[in-house]
């Protein structure tokens, strides 16, 4: 297995030269230099300035810097927008912040999703069913603009009017365990909602496609209860699909959510490369996206990995 | 003969399914019994009804589509399991009535061992511990002659070839000592080799524990082999039914014989001649012809045939044939 994993890295690492080719290209499409320094600046004072930022190097002398910094993982760079902080800074202050949003909405989503859709597979053509699916496109069907609206009227301002005290946070953040409930939890449970639909009807998918196979009938004829063919014996089948699903979302995690880290005014990474990007600020950028892929890549590998563990058909070569 | 109880009972049988054409009903009026020890064989072409019977019997067919109808009674050991509740079929399946299935290659769940997929069925149908079910599994694979079973106990199912599965599957219907085995098409999807030995298999294990057979099957062959009694299906009924030897050397109805005059003989004298075949397919259950189902692919027909749909003699109880005109 540890062959297949190495050897795997290795066949990635064009993908990931290219990945990073590709981003430091597009940026230096139009030269951000000009807009930064506002219409007064002579042509002197921006070409000193692309030189401090050292814009004026040869592009492979700056390519094969950007991936000498990702290759020994050194995010000192400074930022453009906010002189005397490094990448590293800003990734460690922001990074957090999105994994305790996007965690949780994760976990939540993936668990909750894959109760309902098995309920609803279960109970296939009755009205349960009927009713969760009918549930699942009407909730698919409505914006994140509108969950977020909504929420932050009736769960924010609405009910606290109610209830006399501020329950959820419209707008800010403060580090601390405490402070979770009042900042998070809002953003989290929209989150879930919104991407709820989607997820119950693939995993509603996935189990009934299990239902019609032959093994169901071979467990059924051994005496087996509907829920043990269901749990233990349609779940196990059904993995593969299942943690694709969960294992593609896992490098999002870390981008956190940029409309909702934006709405409600969390500073975590979505916040943070929304900001970068509207200002140009191409080390940020770079950083993030290099890691961006890595992690991209890494993820996808453990899904192959977790195919073997998982069924047993699966070989690693 | 026998004047014991049979062990199952089946009485006017019928089973049909909600469709989007509506409903149909897929099996009618079917009576047999089955005694211990025996084995009864179903005969007939895709589509007569044969495995609906045998799944109705275990209540395998899906509840949100289908339906037994209300005069149906499948007496077992003084239970209705017609009318049993699904808790009850529970404590029965895999315990008393066992089943086996047409596709190996399908039936084993691809992703749980071979021991532990039969650990489960003694897990819910007996009582003995960890080991004690370990030693017994290991057993069953021994009996139904699988070689090197403490390794192929840790096995998946795809690393057995199909005729090893098919045992599998057997070990599996038979690791409770069930009452009544079902096997439906055990045989089809395996080569003639591998066929023989599961049937001998089959035969042994039915002398050696007295278990009951309900075998389905589309191949005469099969039956001539190991039956003691022949059911023959058409369109979802009865159409004869006697003990082997008198149906294979005087088949009464018409399907029967025409049935057997397609099987393929060895031998010089048929090498220049054509293989005799049924001509035309089963009917569809939604367009079932008038009067008797098999008229329109007779060769005796006869107007009454059209008009009027014949009744299953009732001359002995060994002995049935539903047609006016019974060959002799």
């Amino acid at each position: 297995m540890w062959a297949f994993v190495i050897r795997r890295l290795i066949y990635n690492i064009p993908v990931f030269l290219a990945i990073v080719l590709m981003v430091m290209s597009l940026l230096r499409v139009r030269d951000p230099v000009p807009g930064m320094m506002g219409k007064q600046a002579t042509a002197a004072a921006i070409e000193s300035k692309r030189h401090e930022l050292g814009l004026d190097r040869p592009f492979v002398e700056q390519y094969c810097t950007l991936v000498q910094q990702m290759v020994t993982l050194d995010f000192s760079q400074e930022m453009w927008t906010q002189p005397g902080m490094t990448v590293g800074e800003q990734l460690r202050k922001s990074v957090p912040i999105s994994l305790l949003l996007t965690l949780p909405a994760l976990v939540l989503t993936s668990v909750i999703s894959l109760v309902i859709g098995m309920l609803s597979a279960f109970y296939r053509g009755q009205w349960l069913d009927k009713l969760l699916v009918f549930l699942a496109v009407l909730g698919m069907s409505v914006s994140f603009l509108v969950y977020i609206i909504f929420g932050q009227y009736f769960g924010s301002y609405q009910l606290g009017r109610l209830l006399g005290r501020p329950v959820f946070s419209i707008h800010g953040y403060e580090p601390g365990w405490q402070n979770w409930c009042y900042y998070m939890l809002l953003p989290v449970l929209i989150s879930v909602l919104v991407s709820m639909g989607y997820n119950t009807r693939f995993y509603r998918a996935v189990m009934v496609e299990e239902t019609g196979r032959d093994y169901i009938t071979t467990a059924k004829s051994k005496g087996a209860s509907s829920s043990k063919i269901m749990f233990v014996h349609m779940l196990r089948n059904a993995m593969i699909p299942i943690i694709t699903r969960i294992m593609i979302t896992l490098p999002l995690l870390v981008t956190g959510s940029i409309l909702l880290e934006r709405f409600f005014g969390i500073p975590g990474m979505g916040d943070a490369l929304l900001s970068a990007i509207s200002n140009n600020d191409f080390p940020v950028i770079e950083v993030f996206s290099s890691i961006f892929a890595g992690l991209f890549i890494c993820s996808i590998l453990l899904t192959d990995v977790l195919y073997a563990v998982f069924d047993p058909r699966v070989r690693l070569q | 003969m026998n004047s014991s109880p049979p062990l199952l009972d089946v009485q006017n049988l019928s089973v049909g399914f909600h469709t989007d054409r509506g409903d149909v009903t897929a099996i009618e009026d079917v009576s047999f019994q089955v005694r211990g020890g025996e084995i009864l064989g179903i005969v007939g072409e895709s589509g007569c009804g044969k495995s609906v019977t045998s799944r109705s019997i275990m209540r395998l067919l899906p509840e949100r589509n289908s339906f037994i109808g209300p005069e149906s009674k499948i007496l077992f050991g003084g239970t209705n399991l017609a009318q049993a509740a699904e808790r009850t079929m529970r404590t029965i399946r895999g315990n008393r009535i066992a089943m086996i299935f047409q596709e190996p290659m399908t039936a084993l769940n691809p992703v749980f061992t071979i021991g532990w997929q039969l650990d489960e069925a003694l897990k819910y149908h007996t009582t003995l511990k960890k080991q004690a079910r370990r030693q017994h599994a290991m057993e069953m694979l021994r009996t139904v002659e699988i070689p090197h079973p403490e390794q192929r106990y840790r096995e998946y199912p795809h690393q057995l070839s199909g005729g090893m599965r098919q045992r599998v599957v057997i070990a599996l219907a038979l690791c409770c000592g069930p009452e009544l085995l079902i096997a439906d098409e055990p045989t089809t999807a395996l080569d003639v080799t591998i066929q023989a030995q599961i049937l001998r298999l089959m035969d042994d294990l039915r002398k050696k524990h007295e278990t009951a057979v309900v075998l389905i099957t589309h191949d005469l062959g099969v039956i001539a082999q190991v039956c003691d009694r022949v059911i023959v299906m058409y369109a979802g009924q009865i159409v004869e039914t006697a003990d082997v030897q008198t149906l294979f050397a005087n088949p009464q109805h018409p399907y029967t014989k025409a049935l057997l005059e397609s099987i393929p003989q060895p031998g010089p004298a048929h090498h220049q001649t054509r293989l005799p075949t049924i001509e035309g397919l089963v009917p569809s259950l939604f367009e079932l012809p008038s009067g008797c189902r098999f008229h329109d692919r007779c060769s005796y027909r006869d107007p009454q045939c059209v008009a009027q749909q014949p009744q299953l003699s009732e001359e002995t109880n060994l002995r049935k044939v539903r047609c006016f005109f019974p060959l002799s």
